[in-house]
């Protein structure tokens, strides 16, 4: 197996402020892992910092084996930021924002190829919002809002999918179909990282998960039933007992 | 009738007001988006100094004013990316050292605010042919690079952190964005002036998006609507004698108003389709008893998605079908 993430003794600082310290990070060709985490871990500055977004102030990151700093495989990542800002301003389309993530593989003065409307139609065949190309992205529900950024990322065709939080504030079923998506991804091999508040839907796709704590990781390994459920602190499995954080507290904030 | 096309100095002006019409509303629809309307105002103030440099130097206004422009608008860019000064900040501070500076210059050169006000609010009287050809041009680069780049710039515009992470030098497109603001705020100098050029800039673009429901389309009906308020707005000059800003903005202003509860009309339908989020599933059955009527495409109540199934708005009440009846929602 490839190391597709690296983050060794990684440390960011955001205005002066340390927010992660010590972060020590190895993600493999495949693998599924869930980020968990109370709100202000550091669990978004992570993955922010992993796509290449917030620069690291002490460590190493690597991404596909290749340091950050001479990155040039930007097909290869695909990163699912927070619902954000994408049907405010000028109207646009579902369509029109999905074909934004099929830029990072395709050249700047180059009409779109009949590989690339291919790319985008498939990405909103896989998100179930094939029907709504043509919406104003403005008018969809905040989880079909979130589904068109998975998809956005989808068309990109990535071989590392990095998701920050995608069922924060979104409907189940939206939250099922993003679900479906990624189980489907991640039986064709894609390697996936993704911010959790709670597993939820999730639970069935996640390996390993990461369990971070005022910045750095607590905790590093398969899920607790736990860490699954959110309810039950009684039945921890034996085998993580020894490492286990306090992770009932940071849970129970999650709701 | 069309007596005004008798007078070269006209068809000039209307070539330039053409071109300008089309070039400025395609740049005013990015810096919507990125809610910087505000900039072409900034530019404006930075090109006043740009002219005065031209009037004092002998060397041609237009030139002096887009280098000048091209110059304020990176620097303006580059304020806002470092974040040292939020953007209607950065944008206020080089407001004021451009008009000044440009005060300053033209009476050092003693030409007098007279000159300088056909910079400020256009005149159709001082357009000579190397005007129309140099507008021509530079339009023409604008609507160019707006167009081959729209997917690029669009992504930069619409998710800049998105963006970057699919590699696209964000850096690069976002000054580009600010350099054809510039230009094309140049281009408009001769025909709106320069006080009034933001408004070419933004109202077209606000007008379009009332309609449309894509960023390539409001991109293109701004456009038509910049061209015709730039046509219409030289003209009526001609009859009215008044300065073809004050007639270009106005249409354009017109033309807003006029589509206006148009476009309120046509959001609030697009709202009330808007689909309800499934916070929870439903456990709980209110159910609406004895109701009559057979709920179904094109029953003629609002049909609203909520999760996995389809609410019908009622008389201000939400019916989904369960089992031979209806729930309210």
């Amino acid at each position: 197996m490839t190391a597709v993430i690296e983050v060794a003794r990684g440390a960011v600082a955001l205005a002066g402020r340390p927010i992660l310290r010590d972060v020590d990070l190895t993600v493999h060709d495949g693998e599924v892992v869930a980020l968990l985490g109370a709100n202000g871990s550091g669990k978004s500055t992570l993955v922010k910092t992993v796509v290449g977004l917030l620069p690291l102030s002490a460590g190493d990151l690597r991404l596909f084996g290749t340091p950050l700093g001479s990155f040039g495989q930007w097909g290869r990542l695909g990163y699912v930021p927070q619902r954000s800002t994408i049907g405010q301003g000028i109207p646009a389309t579902v369509r029109e924002v999905v074909a934004a993530g099929r830029l990072a593989r395709r050249r700047p003065l180059r009409p779109a190829s009949g590989s690339d409307r291919r790319a985008v139609r498939d990405a909103l065949e896989a998100v179930g919002l094939a029907d709504r190309a043509n919406h104003p992205v403005a008018t969809l529900s905040g989880g079909q809002q979130q589904r068109v950024l998975m998809a956005r990322t989808l068309a990109g065709q990535p071989d590392l999918l990095v998701l920050d939080e995608p069922n924060a504030g979104v409907d189940l079923v939206s939250q099922q179909a993003i679900a479906d998506t990624l189980a489907e991804r991640a039986r064709a091999g894609t390697t996936i990282v993704v911010v959790l508040h709670e597993l939820g839907p999730f639970e069935a796709l996640i390996r390993r998960t990461v369990v971070m704590r005022e910045g750095r990781v607590a905790y590093d390994g398969p899920p607790t039933s736990l860490a699954a459920s959110g309810h039950d602190p009684h039945c921890a499995p034996s085998e993580a007992a020894g490492r286990m954080p306090p992770m009932a507290g940071l849970l129970e904030e999650d709701r | 009738m069309l007596d005004f096309l008798s007078q070269p100095f006209m068809v000039r002006a209307l070539v330039a007001a053409a071109v300008t019409g089309l070039a400025t509303p395609a740049v005013g629809t990015f810096l919507v988006q990125r809610r910087l309307s505000l900039m072409g105002d900034g530019i404006g103030h930075i090109s006043v100094t740009g002219v005065a440099l031209g009037l004092l130097t002998g060397a041609s206004p237009t030139f002096t004013a887009v280098v000048v422009a091209i110059v304020g608008a990176v620097a303006i860019e580059l304020l806002r990316a470092s974040g040292r000064a939020s953007g209607d900040v950065a944008l206020a501070l080089i407001f004021y050292g451009g008009l000044a500076g440009g005060l300053l210059l033209v009476s050092i050169g003693g030409k007098g605010v007279a000159t300088l006000q056909t910079y400020l609010f256009g005149s159709i009287l001082s357009i000579s042919q190397g005007d129309v050809w140099a507008s021509v041009a530079l339009a023409g680069v604008v609507i160019g690079l707006c167009l081959a780049l729209l997917p690029q710039l669009f992504s930069v515009s619409n998710d800049e952190e998105f963006a970057q992470t699919t590699g696209l030098p964000v850096r690069f497109y976002n000054v580009l964005i600010s350099v054809l603001a510039a230009v094309s705020v140049s281009v408009a100098m001769r025909t709106v002036g320069l006080l009034l050029v933001s408004a070419l800039l933004v109202i077209p673009v606000a007008t379009a998006q009332q309609f449309s429901r894509g960023f390539r389309r409001t991109m293109f009906a701004a456009m038509v609507a910049g061209l015709l308020a730039s046509v219409a707005g030289v003209i009526t000059s001609w009859y009215a004698d008044v300065p073809p800003g004050s007639s270009i903005v106005l249409i354009a202003l017109l033309g807003f108003t006029v589509t206006a509860p148009m476009g309120i009309l046509l959001q609030r339908r697009r709202l009330a389709r808007m689909p309800f989020e499934m916070a929870e599933p439903v456990d709980a059955h209110t159910v609406e008893e004895g109701h009559q009527h057979l709920h179904g495409p094109g029953c003629g109540h609002v049909a609203v998605e909520h999760g996995d199934h389809v609410d019908y708005i009622h008389d201000g009440h939400r019916h989904a079908v369960h089992e031979g009846h209806y729930d309210e929602h």
